[in-house]
């Protein structure tokens, strides 16, 4: 950091120029600081900023306000340098109540600030925050000895700005978010027009409230710049991304675009059958909103029949998609034996959250490899693609359905609560710069002068995809086993083990399709590896940056994208390493794979606290490894 | 001047025989299925110029290979997932005719919750559900319409469960179309699979099916011959509810409360109730003859029960579409790729 000083208003303030930074803002459920956060994070966005967000939110909706179960954090991280993490550690903390400081103050850094709002510090918010009976307020106590703190009363202030808007006190408490967003974007030097323009487009027909709103904005910025208290500024500039144009894009939504874009090159309708299951219900929501495109979304009655009306619309010819979360996968289980025997293309997306059974819904985990892999009856081997961070879930999904489509088979495509939320800016690609997707429907008989062979394969072990509609192609499908090639019922011992195995090689032979795995930092030989798959990416991507520059120059980061098949290279390059490290938020799985298959003798890194890996986490592991004699 | 004009060649009329698939029919001698699938192979050429636009889909159960001895598109899934599964199929594509076969443990056991919601979201297709009161694939145990008491493999001293009456449920699920026959009256099945296709909506039709092996003859008294005339109430709309040996009886409505009268003495036609198939408070009473016992005992009724006209799911989601597209437009991938908010770095 550097600082110049600056004279204004015949008062002193530092400005802090500063690489990157993270801010966490919390408060009650109710307290908007999702929205806060949100608004900050496009500012940044828009001003080039390099970001990266990571909201935490209950699983209670409106959990007891100003409990420390109610408490709803946003964390970003921004900066001029590339981010990959929303950051270990944060250097500003907002806090609506004392029971969002106690949840944060562990991981404010040593001289971090501290913004609270005074009047969430009363003695029954820090009753309801589990201080004990005259406990002191910690805002006085010396608990922040060491932080820079700003005792704001927002409550307050807000009502005082308010006072003349004739709103009821409802709604005057629910703008005090906007009074803290003022202020923020004065305390790090952002515009408020971006904001500004977002609350126009949402309350435009509601202009009182859009009024009450800009003024209490308006109110925090001024209380920002003309009270004496505040000293500091911070000022980062906009990173050196590589030139183009960039959006601010969550998991979530990149997922939704993605298949989006997968359905429009192969000029396949889309079907969703999804049912509501957190973290993934976005996907339901934002493709229910391109009705105008044709999109077909069907919320149905449970995770079964969302994925059979999937597999129902695929067999038309639509492409057929459900999107669901562990739990929901589970109870998909059945119908993707279904579909993969039926051999029909089917996208299938699971958000993996924190688990087993209810678990930690709002929290994330990446603990459903192994029932992507194996958690189905049968020999019922699928491919599986893992996206890893918010924008990669557009190519990844883009490739899932590619291969769908291409090779008659379901695909799961695997995402988690961290990047489905988190967000990122997304140097997106236009139409032109998409791979093309092949779809094609038989038309006439494939076995002229015979009967129609709706299970003849080609070169690759695919089938026909035949539609209902077809003159002259008329045959059934089913989940008993089929003869080979002519797709007739057959009890027949020999048969169905051939056939076992066709399913299979044909999920291998994908592995042709897929590109060699290379490290994507680090020598391709040497001293170590670590190994990731999915939403690690950020964090060993930075802990390994790090630790360049610290002068350990010679490991590599190889991470994972195809979980089946694997990338034929795979075995190979993990045994040119002489240690590899798997970090992974579960309690060891794609170790298991790559032990079982490759006989590599791999060390895990395991973590299961709903929460992702910091940087730190990862770091003091592969030094500890590195030095094992 | 020669001025023949040609005159476009009629389709030909598909017969039964079209309908027949090369695939070995593997049920029971003896079994109902074979008249029910009969009775489809027969009627279907009445009312299908394209039979690559049928689908048959069932789920797992004796009754569900039926899509497999049929010569159109077919689909044999799991087990009560079959209205799921045809609701996906019917929606991404309403140009399809889709019928589900199923079964009373298909349908009202494992399936129960896709039938309901089929019900209430009224898709366009034939729901035909072969009722035999057991499950015959895995060797008889007792189904949800199995009668109390019954003892079967698993209830070797008397089933618990109160069973379901299939009539009752249709109705609280809000079916628009709910109809009942039985596989030993080819002609009444006929006309009901008939009627059943003719209606626009989710027809639900209750096929009385004879399981020779695990359940024989639980149906009997309203097949044969001694009892029938006795036992079946044979509804036709707007026709007076007559039944027994000689039509001599019948059924009067004392307010909510049906009563079995003899006619003559008095009594004519004229003070019968009158089905009226678009009376859900009457097809509502209709449904529970079938739990009335001892003195309160009324015949079985077959044929339309209820029949509403309402939307269906695959027309209002089309409508919904085309509604955005007109309002909207189709959103160009390149800005549904960039979305609204964008910046760019040099």
């Amino acid at each position: 950091m550097d600082t110049t000083l600056e004279t204004k208003q015949s008062r002193v303030t530092t400005t802090v120029n500063s690489e990157s930074i993270v801010v966490r803002f919390s408060g009650d459920s109710g307290d908007g600081m999702q929205l806060t956060g949100m608004q900050f994070t496009d500012t940044s966005a828009l001003l080039g900023k390099d970001i990266s967000t990571f909201p935490e939110y209950p699983a209670e909706i409106r959990a007891p306000a100003g409990t420390l179960a109610g408490v709803s954090g946003f964390q970003v991280h921004f900066g001029s340098k590339e981010i990959f993490t929303p950051g270990d550690f944060y250097d500003v903390i907002v806090c609506m109540n004392a029971a969002a400081l106690k949840t944060d103050l562990e991981r404010l850094k040593k001289d971090g600030v501290v913004i609270a709002n005074v009047s969430g510090f009363d003695s029954k918010n820090m009753k309801l925050a589990g201080y004990p009976e005259g406990a002191t307020n910690p805002l006085e106590d010396g608990t922040l000895d060491g932080y820079k703190v700003y005792r704001v009363d927002v409550s307050k202030l807000t009502k005082e700005a308010l006072k003349e808007s004739g709103l009821g006190m409802k709604e005057i408490e629910r703008s005090k978010n906007m009074f803290v967003l003022g202020l923020l974007f004065w305390m790090f030097d952002n515009s408020m027009e971006f904001t500004i323009k977002s609350l126009e487009e949402k309350f435009g027909k509601k202009p009182d409230i859009l009024a009450a709103n800009l003024k209490v904005l308006k109110a925090g910025w001024n209380y920002g710049d003309t009270t004496e208290v505040f000293t500091t500024r911070y000022k980062t500039t906009a990173a050196q991304l590589t030139p183009g144009v960039y959006r601010n894009i969550s998991g979530n939504q990149a997922l939704s675009i993605g298949i989006l874009a997968a359905a429009e090159k192969a000029g396949l309708p889309i079907f969703l059958g999804s049912y509501p299951i957190t973290p993934a219900s976005d996907v339901l929501h934002d493709l229910s909103k391109y009705k105008s495109n044709g999109v077909k979304t069907f919320q149905a009655e449970d995770e079964i029949a969302a994925i059979c009306s999937a597999i129902g619309a695929a067999y038309t010819g639509s492409l057929g998609v459900t999107s669901t979360s562990g739990p929901g996968v589970a109870l998909k289980s059945e119908a993707m034996s279904l579909a993969m025997i039926f051999e029909i293309p089917l996208l299938i997306c699971d958000i993996q959250r924190g688990g087993p059974s209810t678990g930690l819904p709002t929290k994330t985990e990446q603990a459903d490899l192994m029932m992507a892999m194996y958690g189905r009856h049968g020999e019922s081997p699928l491919p599986i693609i893992a996206a890893n961070s918010p924008a990669d879930c557009f190519d990844a999904v883009y490739e899932a359905v590619k291969i769908s489509i291409e090779h008659m088979v379901p695909v799961i495509f695997l995402s988690d609560g961290y990047i489905a939320n988190g967000a990122e800016p997304w140097r997106f690609p236009t139409e032109d710069m998409l791979a093309p997707i092949k779809a094609t429907f038989l038309q006439e008989n494939n076995n002229p002068g015979g009967k129609l062979l709706p299970y003849k394969r080609d070169v690759n072990g695919v089938r026909p995809w035949i539609k209902p509609g077809t003159k002259g192609l008329e045959h059934r499908i089913g989940g008993l086993e089929k003869q080979e090639d002519t797709g007739n019922v057959s009890y027949d011992s020999k048969n169905h083990e051939r056939m076992v195995h066709l399913r299979a090689a044909k999920v291998e032979k994908i592995a042709d399709f897929i590109p060699l795995i290379k490290p994507d930092s680090g020598p391709a030989k040497g001293k170590m590896c670590v190994l990731g798959w999915g939403s690690t990416y950020g964090a060993i991507k930075t802990a390994l940056l790090e630790l360049n520059q610290e002068g350990y120059k010679d490991i590599s980061h190889v991470h994972v994208r195809h979980m089946n098949p694997f990338p034929k290279n795979l075995g190979e390059l993990l045994h040119s390493y002489e240690k590899v490290l798997v970090p992974e938020m579960n309690t060891g799985q794609l170790i298991l794979l790559v032990r079982a298959k490759y006989l590599v003798p791999a060390v895990g890194l395991n973590k299961v606290q709903g929460q992702p890996f910091t940087t730190e986490e990862v770091k003091a592991k592969i030094v500890e490894l590195y030095n094992q004699k | 001047m020669d001025t023949t004009t040609l005159e476009p060649t009629a389709p030909v009329k598909l017969t039964a025989k079209d309908f027949t698939s090369d695939q070995e029919i593997k049920w029971c001698p003896g079994c109902g299925d074979y008249s029910i699938l009969k009775q489809v192979q027969t009627v279907l050429p009445d009312f299908v110029v394209e039979k690559e636009k049928v689908v048959f889909v069932s789920g797992i159960g004796c009754s569900s290979r039926f899509p497999y001895y049929m010569n159109t598109y077919g689909i044999h899934s799991i087990h009560g997932r079959a209205p799921a599964i045809a609701t996906g199929v019917k929606a991404a594509n309403p140009e399809l005719n889709v019928w589900v076969i199923s079964g009373d443990g298909d349908l009202m056991s494992i399936g129960g919750n896709h039938l309901i919601h089929v019900l209430r979201r009224n898709p366009n297709i034939k729901l035909m559900m072969f009722n035999n009161e057991i499950y015959g694939l895995t060797k008889g145990q007792y189904s949800p319409t199995s009668q109390r008491g019954v003892v079967t493999k698993s209830t070797p001293f008397g089933s618990l469960d109160e069973p379901f009456n299939p009539a009752e449920l249709a109705l609280g699920a809000k079916s628009t179309f709910f109809a009942r026959t039985l596989d030993r009256d080819p002609k009444h099945m006929q006309a009901i699979i008939t009627r059943a296709n003719a209606h626009k909506g989710t027809s639900f039709v209750e096929v009385y099916q004879n399981c020779p092996v695990f359940n024989d003859g639980v149906f009997f008294v309203y097949t044969e011959k001694e009892t029938k005339k006795e036992e079946c109430l044979w509804l036709e709309n707007g026709k007076p509810l007559v039944f027994g040996q000689t039509e001599n009886k019948g059924i009067k409505l004392d307010g909510f409360k049906p009563v079995v009268v003899e006619l003559g003495n008095g009594v004519s036609k004229d003070d019968l109730w009158v089905h009226d198939e678009s009376d859900k408070i009457k097809a509502s009473i209709l449904a529970q003859f079938a739990n009335f016992t001892g003195n309160e005992h009324k015949p079985r009724p077959f044929g339309v029960f209820y029949k509403e006209e309402r939307s269906c799911i695959e027309d209002d989601m089309t409508a919904q579409i085309d509604y955005a597209f007109e309002k909207k437009g189709r959103v160009p991938l390149n800005k549904i790729l960039s979305g609204d908010k964008t910046w760019t770095i040099v």
